[in-house]
Order: structure tokens, then sequence, then C-alpha cells
């Protein structure tokens, strides 16, 4: 469980994110949607730790993550995985080489050992004959499986996934997104995911959250989200005709 | 972001990555890698240009010197004394901001936008004791060996004119080259080339490091880096000079 506790940000006097505060359940996929612009990606960085809110408090399950120092914080880190929205995989690294990576960094296994887990990771997203190649060898797809890979490869008990869908294909974001959702409730993680993707909410929402202008507006799940009465949701949600037309048939 | 602001940021930089490494066998692999990178990688410009400066240098000398009171073998003599004091240690410190800067500030900048280094930190890693580190000591290495290469082959270089031009004798280069010789010249070019291998390699780590925005980002860091990189060691060449020589 991840809990966020008041949390404020401000950048040259705008104020981007205001008193926000959440719970995002184990074993369940967390979304948080909102329009582009709205706080999302810098709600996720504080809560990661690559920005430091002004105000509020940050716990990862019991621990205030916001008042420990640098050593513990990356401690905390080797817990948590993270989908990056442009993959961030290592440029110089073989697709190998980018999932052990952590494992090389942070645990003591024999060679053979970190090998074997490379490959059952990258068995889990459904990429083999890919080892041996460099990023820019495979598809946006295939990338994205592999960041998600080297996400899981250390066994995470929080996963952030920032926007997963995002220049792929309507079919690979399907897989992608059940990914995702098997692999939560497999290792019984705290996942959140940052999304504009209404598909995404509807497929694998568990919980929901919906930014606009840095607060919190709303909060639920992908089933109360089409009876809505919030008018900011409801014009996020239904400015796609294809979901207006969903809710008509229901 | 002025000067003061710059130093405070590099300074809290630089003490972050000289914290000790999370897996030394990973850093004994990066350190290998950044030496045949940025060493080894660097020796054929270095052999060129030092070769050059050794002939050029020959050339001048020779044809300035008129009047029967100077020795012939004072060509030679000049020829170790600028290529040992100036020229192998800045002027090759000065190529290498160029070459190497622009190549730490362009990598590490876009490893910056491309959102690599955030993946290092929620990896739990030190990103910059894992990026910078290697680097910096890699340079401090395999620097003072590079010029030091520099300046036999800008010797060579003046020998090889003095022997197909007859501009001055071998023999006379030869002696000219051994005339009065102090170890201590060495020295202080060693001295001087450590101090500019780490700002070849500190100072673009910097501007790459801090790069915010896209490839316009990376490529006016990477400027940067080699202009501020370049003046730095100017100053700091002007500042060792009068320290340990006079």
């Amino acid at each position: 469980m991840i809990k966020l506790e008041n949390i404020s940000k401000a950048f040259n006097g705008e104020q981007i994110l205001s008193d926000i505060g959440i719970t995002y359940e184990q074993g369940k996929t967390n979304l948080i949607i909102g329009a582009s612009g709205s706080g999302k990606s810098v709600l996720t960085k504080c809560t990661v730790g690559l920005i430091q809110p002004d105000t509020g408090k940050v716990f990862y399950d019991d621990r205030e993550f916001t008042a420990l120092d640098s050593k513990s914080r990356q401690e905390i880190r080797t817990e948590i995985g993270m989908l990056f929205q442009g993959n961030a995989l290592f440029d110089s690294l073989t697709i190998e080489q980018n999932v052990m990576f952590p494992l090389q960094m942070h645990t003591d296994m024999k060679s053979d050992e970190i090998l074997e887990r490379v490959n059952f990771c990258l068995e889990r997203v459904q990429l083999t004959g890919v080892n041996h190649k460099y990023p820019a060898e495979i598809s946006g797809g295939m990338q994205k499986r592999v960041a998600l890979a080297r996400a899981i490869s250390m066994k995470p008990k929080y996963l952030f996934c920032d926007e997963p869908n995002s220049g792929l294909d309507p079919q690979t974001s399907i897989v992608i997104d059940q990914l995702i959702s098997e692999i939560t409730k497999e290792y019984n993680m705290t996942t959140i995911i940052v999304t504009h993707d209404m598909n995404s909410v509807m497929e694998i929402g568990d919980k929901v959250i919906f930014i606009h202008k840095g607060r919190k507006w709303w909060e639920g799940n992908s089933d109360s989200i089409l009876s809505t009465t919030n008018k900011e949701l409801s014009d996020f949600v239904f400015a796609s005709s294809v979901m207006k037309r969903l809710v008509d048939k229901k | 972001m002025n000067l003061l602001s710059h130093i405070g940021k590099f300074s809290m930089l630089i003490a972050r990555a000289f914290s000790k490494p999370e897996k030394m066998k990973i850093f004994r692999r990066q350190l290998m890698f950044e030496i045949d990178s940025l060493g080894i990688g660097s020796m054929g410009i270095i052999a060129i240009i030092s070769f050059f400066m050794g002939a050029v240098i020959t050339i001048q000398t020779s044809s300035n010197i008129d009047s029967a009171f100077i020795p012939a073998y004072t060509v030679g003599f000049t020829v170790r004394q600028s290529m040992i004091l100036e020229f192998a240690p800045t002027i090759i410190a000065l190529i290498l901001a160029g070459k190497v800067g622009s190549n730490i500030a362009s990598e590490i900048g876009t490893m910056r936008v491309s959102e690599q280094i955030d993946a290092l930190e929620i990896m739990g890693i030190n990103s910059a004791s894992y990026l910078i580190l290697p680097k910096i000591t890699a340079a401090v290495i395999i620097n003072p060996f590079l010029v030091i290469i520099s300046m036999f082959i800008g010797m060579a270089g003046g020998y090889i004119v003095a022997w197909g031009t007859g501009i001055v004798t071998t023999s006379e280069y030869l002696y000219g080259l051994e005339y009065d010789f102090k170890i201590f010249g060495v020295y202080y070019a060693i001295v001087k080339t450590i101090f500019f291998a780490f700002i070849i390699t500190a100072i673009p780590s910097y501007y790459g490091y801090y790069t915010k925005g896209g490839s316009l980002a990376v490529g006016a860091a990477s400027t940067k880096a080699v202009v501020t990189s370049s003046i730095v060691i100017l100053f700091v060449n002007y500042v060792l000079t009068q320290l340990l020589l006079i």
C-alpha cells in the first residue's frame, strides 16, 4: 500500500499539485487519469521521490518515504519497479543486459541464476529470441515489454507505469494492459498507472483517481466512472464519441 | 543562473559522484570501458596532432634562428621544452575537451532527456556515481599516459622533419632534446594533466546531467560543456604554472 497525505507542489510560483491525499491499494491496479498538464506525472514523480513535494507525506506501507535520507530512500527504491513513458531502456545495453541490470546491481545472485531470472521475466512478458538485440533494433511494443520485464525483475512490491500505452497500437495496448494487470495480481503488488487511455481504465482499473487542475477531483472504480455526475470527469471521459456510444448502448 | 549557483550545484554533483560504488565489479567493468573509450579511443587524434605540433615547432624554431650565436641544437631543445611543458599537457587537454567533453555531455544529456537517469534513480542506484565516477577515474588514470605518448610523438615528429628537410642535423636535434633535461618538467606536465583530466570529464558530466528539454538542449549542453571546459583549462593552466614554476 502507498499512501499520500496532503501533497502540494509548485514550480516558479505556479501551483501544480494542491493538497492531494490518495491511498493506492495493494494487489490492485490504481489508475490515475486526467487531462494533459493536470499534474499526473508530477504526482507520480513526487511519489517515487524524483521530485520533492513542497508539503505532504508519502508512506510506503508504514515507512514515511518523504522523511528518509537518500540512502534509506535508495533501499525502498529497490522494491519499486517503474515503466517509463519512453521506456528509458539503456541504449548501450542489449535486451538481456537491460533486464539483468537491477539484479546485477542489487543482488549477489550468480550469473546463471541471473540469466535464468532474466529469461523468466522475458518469457513472462511474452518476449523470446531477442536477448542479444539492442533496444533500437526492436519495435515500440517490444521495448515496452522489455521495460516491463526489467521493472519486475527484482520482484517489486510497487509498480509504477507512466503512460504504458503511449505510442502503441490498440492491440498491443491491450496486451500490455493485460500483462500489467496479471502481474499485479500474481505478485500482489501495489500498481499505479498514469494514463489517458479510457480503454485501459475500463479494462483494468480496479481503482480510478481523476486529477484535475492539480487536485484529486474524483475517486472510484471503472464501473462507477460511466455513471458519474461530476462534470469535469464526465467531460474528460466522454470527450471520445466511442465512450458516449458505449454508455448510450448500456 | 549565476556562477556561484553553478559552482554549488557542480560541487554537490561531484560529491555524490565520489560516493562508494554500489558494486565494485560493475565499477571495474565501467572503468575499463571508459579507459578504452575515452583514452585508447583518443590515441589516433593525439598521435596526429602531436606529430604535426613537433614538426611545426621544429620548422618555426629553425627558420627564426638567424643569429650565429644561437646553436643549432636549440631547435631540439625548444621542441622538447615546448612539448613537455605546454603543448602535450595543455593543447592535448583542449583537444580532448572538444572530443571527449562533447561526447560525455551528449551521452549523459541524452540519458537525462530520455529518462534513463530517472530509471537509474528509481532502481535505487546513485546515478551520479554510476555514470560520472568511472569517467573521471578513467581520464585521471589514462590521460597522463596519453600526454607522455604525445611528448614522444611530438619529438619524433620534429626528428623526422629534421631528417627529411635537413634544416638541422639529426645529431644536433637529438643533442638539443637531451640538453639540460630536468625531470621536473615531466612531473609538472603530469600534475597539470591530472587536473585537466578532471576538468574535461567533470564539467561535461555536470552539463549533461542537468540537461533539461529535448535534443536541442543536449546540443546546447554539449557546446556549453566544451566552451566552459576549455576556459577552465586555460585558467587552471595559468594558476598551476604560477604555482609550480615561479
